[in-house]
């Protein structure tokens, strides 16, 4: 146990050494702290994986954080398989990305500051995987919400980037807001708020209902629904995937390993780990499936057209995020989680790659000026198309390997929406591997579209950044290799290794039918690669053809389904009308301030009457006190 | 024998023949002999106590009393010298600078 | 009777001069009245059997301290004291309170008893003792740390009378 505590707070030390001493005395060294502490923190969080294959699970409270009446909350760690392979996915990419860190913030005058909320991210975010109650995933929840807005915002001088810190943070608040009263709900229903009592007792609250606005509500839905809200604030589903595309302001380090890799499968953490709470609610089980489908599919779309280069990849996020919720929906848990943990591996690469592209374009980032870098930039190539081989599901690499269980799992599920959300998935799986080659051509094949001073410029990027490429590169790859189904000859490892928090998905279905469903999805990845090898290089003007003829559907897409604006429209402005007209208007100008500046007038008023009292003459206040004198002698002695 | 209640009486009256003086005069010098007054008429009534109650304690007071009442003359009248050279006036009704 | 006209005269004379110390219009003679106001105040004590007392008053009171007004009153330009009124304008109602209060009290002296045993200093023994010898044992033993205290409060005196009459140097 007391190894383990310095998993979380290594990262911690790293950050108060860095926010300390960072700014007068680290400058340029600051990343050495940070690096050293989180490679210390996967040291252990590797030691805490074989301990926990080895069958020893940790649950122990460390100290008390707050005692009021029966509610008791403490500090305290829960190590089972879910949090180990959490710990894993959180510190790995982490220290990836810290090292490549250095070579893309280098010369950064905010060096020192970078790090440390690097720091701080990585501790609040094994806080929450590490967490055995509600409460401290809460901080760790809210703390990462916190780091994800320092680091979004870290080119604070630049307007945009502020707001969208500002919009992530605000956006996150509807779902967590929800998140709340679900913990509180917990609270009500439990009586604690620590996993463990709550998932034993859990069962037997599954049919009770509770009255909520007039209506009877399920108990055990309207909790997982209200722990969902959390879940999709953070993990950008719809419809609060919004802030996610604009994060991508922060630097691209920070996409990796924020809005990529760790904070936003938070939510699909969370839904894991109340799996037990999830699993008695088959409406919100569907909840949860439908709104990972439609986002998966909604967000693909989107992607297909836009031209920012990372906010394709964070649509892809978005979309892949929705993958996670599809399966958890369908009961899949592990299936799940199993696509998080390889997800995180080449989404962060991808994100790594982009950024490594952006560098050796002087932060160009508009898809339609790249191409042709395959020559300048090997190393970033080919790694960003074995990433995106990964992504698109093709045999062999890891993202085949989640994909196609979550796609076998939703068809021979009990769920009943089983079948509508693998027809989804699979289409999904076609437009994923679409854009994703979209991106490889348009930026590496064909010809260089830039300018000529951007085309002297392009080089590989440093060693310190390549090296973490290649290692995650490893993950992209290998990473799928311990979930191999049985059905090509494998063990599938993870699932087992996950039974005892997760449990068994139960799948029904012949051994035609899984070979069927791989194929279909195998197809369309091909599929998918091919369309893009023929629309992007071969024949070039069908994509501006299809644009021209479909130019209202083109111009949703690319307008992200005018969901920003509908939110505009819907909620920002009727908020600043109200702000403008009615707060500042009437309850500023004509309550608040006649209250604020009314007292004083009246104290003021009555000052003027009553100071003509103090004449300043020092025998009036004897005589005064003399009176007083005399009033008392009389009332004492003539009494 | 003089009775106690004549001295009481005696003291009463000169103490608040200073009161009447301190509450009236306009003159700050006279003022603070007002003061020095009302401490004689109290050394009075406290003598006077001590003598009837054959006790030394009444005297012992009006021994703090002299002493109190000369540091207070010293430092009362260093005030007054102080208030004259900035105010250029010894009397009271012509500062009024707690006038609200 | 003899006690009786003597107090009888002393308390007359200290009545009438303690009001002229606060009515003179020049204080220069309101301190001369005072002086002479010790003086009986004094003799008041000795009748008492407080001969010490007696002596303090006449050194403390009209030697130090009178003459300390006399200074300060000396000191201040009071020619124009001669011209302007003596008494504020609100003066009846001081004369009211101060009046009434010792109508209040007088009438209560009227009835006072004493109570209280007599304690060891009586005359016969302050008669053997000696007045300095007895007063100065009690306040030398029993009133040692308020001596002590009174002492400061002199030297504090002291301090600030030389730190507020000092003349500020303007820089």
């Amino acid at each position: 146990m007391n190894n383990y505590l310095l998993i979380p707070f290594l990262p911690l030390a790293a950050f108060l050494i860095n926010i300390l001493l960072g700014r007068n005395f680290l400058k340029e060294k600051a990343h050495w702290v940070s690096i050293l502490a989180v490679a210390g923190s996967w040291v252990v969080a590797v030691m805490a994986l074989v301990d926990t294959m080895a069958g020893k699970t940790i649950n122990e409270d460390l100290y008390s954080w707050f005692v009021s009446g029966n509610f008791k909350v403490s500090v305290g760690f829960l190590i089972d398989q879910l949090t180990a392979v959490m710990l894993i996915v959180v510190t790995t990419c982490s220290m990836l990305i810290h090292i490549y860190s250095v070579g893309y913030m280098h010369g950064d005058k905010g060096f020192y500051r970078f790090f440390a909320y690097l720091s701080l991210f990585t501790f609040c975010m094994l806080m929450l995987v590490m967490a055995n109650n509600f409460l401290q995933l809460y901080f760790g929840w809210e703390g990462v919400g916190l780091c994800s807005y320092f680091l979004i915002g870290y080119y604070f001088d630049k307007k945009s980037a502020s707001d969208a810190g500002k919009k992530a943070f605000i956006v996150n608040r509807f779902g967590d807001f929800g998140f709340g009263l679900g913990i509180i709900m917990i609270f009500l229903t439990f009586g604690t708020v620590y996993y463990e009592p709550v998932f034993a007792q859990a069962g037997g609250f599954a049919n009770h209902t509770v009255n909520f606005l007039g209506y009877d509500v399920h108990l055990m839905t309207l909790i997982a629904l209200l722990l969902f809200c959390g879940s999709i604030g953070k993990s950008a589903q719809m419809p609060l995937h919004v802030w996610l595309p604009d994060a991508m302001e922060g630097p691209t380090p920070v996409s990796a390993l924020i809005h990529a890799a760790t904070m936003v499968t938070a939510g699909v953490f969370l839904v894991a780990r109340c799996s037990p709470i999830f699993s008695l609610s088959e409406t919100a089980l569907m909840v949860v499936a439908l709104t990972g489908a439609i986002t998966s599919l909604f967000a693909a779309t989107i992607g297909l057209v836009q031209n920012d280069i990372k906010r394709i990849i964070a649509y892809s996020t978005i979309s892949q995020l929705g993958y996670m919720f599809l399966a958890c929906g369908v009961g899949a848990y592990s299936a799940g989680v199993f696509h998080l943990y390889t997800h995180a591996f080449f989404k962060a690469l991808l994100f790594l790659c982009a950024g490594s592209v952006m560098h050796a374009m002087a932060g160009e980032l508009n898809l339609q000026k790249m191409g042709g870098l395959k020559k300048y930039m090997p190393v970033t190539y080919i790694t960003m198309l074995l990433a995106s081989l990964s992504i698109a599901g093709v045999p062999g690499f890891a993202g085949f390997f989640s994909k196609d269980e979550i796609l076998w799992l939703a068809y021979s599920g009990p769920s009943p929406v089983g079948k509508l959300v693998w027809g989804i998935g699979t289409v999904v799986a076609f437009l994923t591997a679409l854009y994703s080659f979209r991106l490889i051509f348009l930026t590496f094949h064909g010809k260089f579209r830039g300018t000529h001073e951007q085309e002297h410029h392009l080089h590989e990027s440093p060693k310190v950044m390549t090296i973490p490429l290649i290692l995650l590169c490893v993950g992209a790859i290998a990473s799928g290799w311990v979930g191999i189904p049985h059905l090509l000859g494998g063990g599938a490892h993870f699932t087992e290794f996950m039974k005892p928090v997760l449990g068994h998905p139960e799948g029904h279905g012949t051994h035609s039918e899984e070979w069927m469903v791989m194929a279909v999805s195998v197809i369309a990845g091909f599929s998918g690669i091919g369309l893009a090898y023929f629309m992007y290089l071969k024949r070039a003007d069908i994509p501006v053809r299809l644009a021209a003829r479909f130019s209202a559907v083109h111009k949703i897409l690319l307008n992200k389904y005018y969901v920003d604006e509908f939110y505009s429209f819907l909620i920002v402005r009727p908020a600043i009308w109200i702000a403008k007209n009615i707060l500042i208007g009437i309850t500023d100008a004509k309550i608040i301030e006649a209250i604020v500046n009314g007292i004083p007038k009246a104290i003021g008023g009555f000052s003027q009457v009553i100071r003509k009292v103090q004449t300043g003459f020092l025998q009036h206040y004897a005589t005064i006190m003399a009176t007083g004198i005399l009033i008392i002698v009389a009332i004492m002695l003539l009494r | 024998m003089v009775p106690l209640n004549w001295y009481l009486m005696l003291s009463a009256v000169v103490f608040m023949i200073g009161v009447f003086g301190f509450l009236t005069r306009k003159n700050i010098i006279i003022m603070f002999m007002s003061v020095e007054l009302m401490l004689n008429g109290v050394n009075i009534s406290l003598i006077a106590f001590s003598h009837y109650l054959q006790d030394m304690r009444g005297q012992i007071l009006v021994f703090f009393i002299i002493t109190v009442a000369a540091a207070e003359a010293a430092i009362g009248l260093a005030i007054i010298i102080a208030l004259f050279r900035n105010k250029s006036t010894a009397h009271v009704d012509e500062m009024n600078e707690m006038k609200g | 009777m003899l006690p009786k006209l003597f107090f009888g005269y002393y308390a007359a004379v200290i009545v009438i001069l303690s009001l002229l110390v606060v009515t003179r219009k020049n204080p220069v003679r309101s301190v001369m009245w005072m002086l002479l106001l010790f003086f009986h105040i004094a003799s008041l004590y000795l009748f008492l059997n407080a001969e010490f007392i007696a002596a303090i008053q006449v050194i403390v009171y009209a030697g130090a301290i009178l003459v300390l007004f006399l200074f300060v009153v000396l000191l201040l330009n009071l020619r124009e004291e001669l011209k302007v009124k003596r008494f504020i304008g609100s003066w009846p109602a001081g004369l009211f309170v101060s009046a009434a209060i010792l109508a209040i009290v007088i009438n209560v002296i009227r009835s006072f008893v004493l109570a209280a045993p007599p304690g060891k200093y009586s005359i016969e023994y302050i008669k053997e003792a000696t007045h300095t010898k007895a007063l100065g044992t009690i306040l030398y033993t029993e009133y040692l740390f308020p001596f002590e205290i009174a002492s400061l409060v002199l030297l504090i005196a002291i301090i600030g009378a030389i730190v507020l009459a000092k003349r500020k140097t303007r820089s």
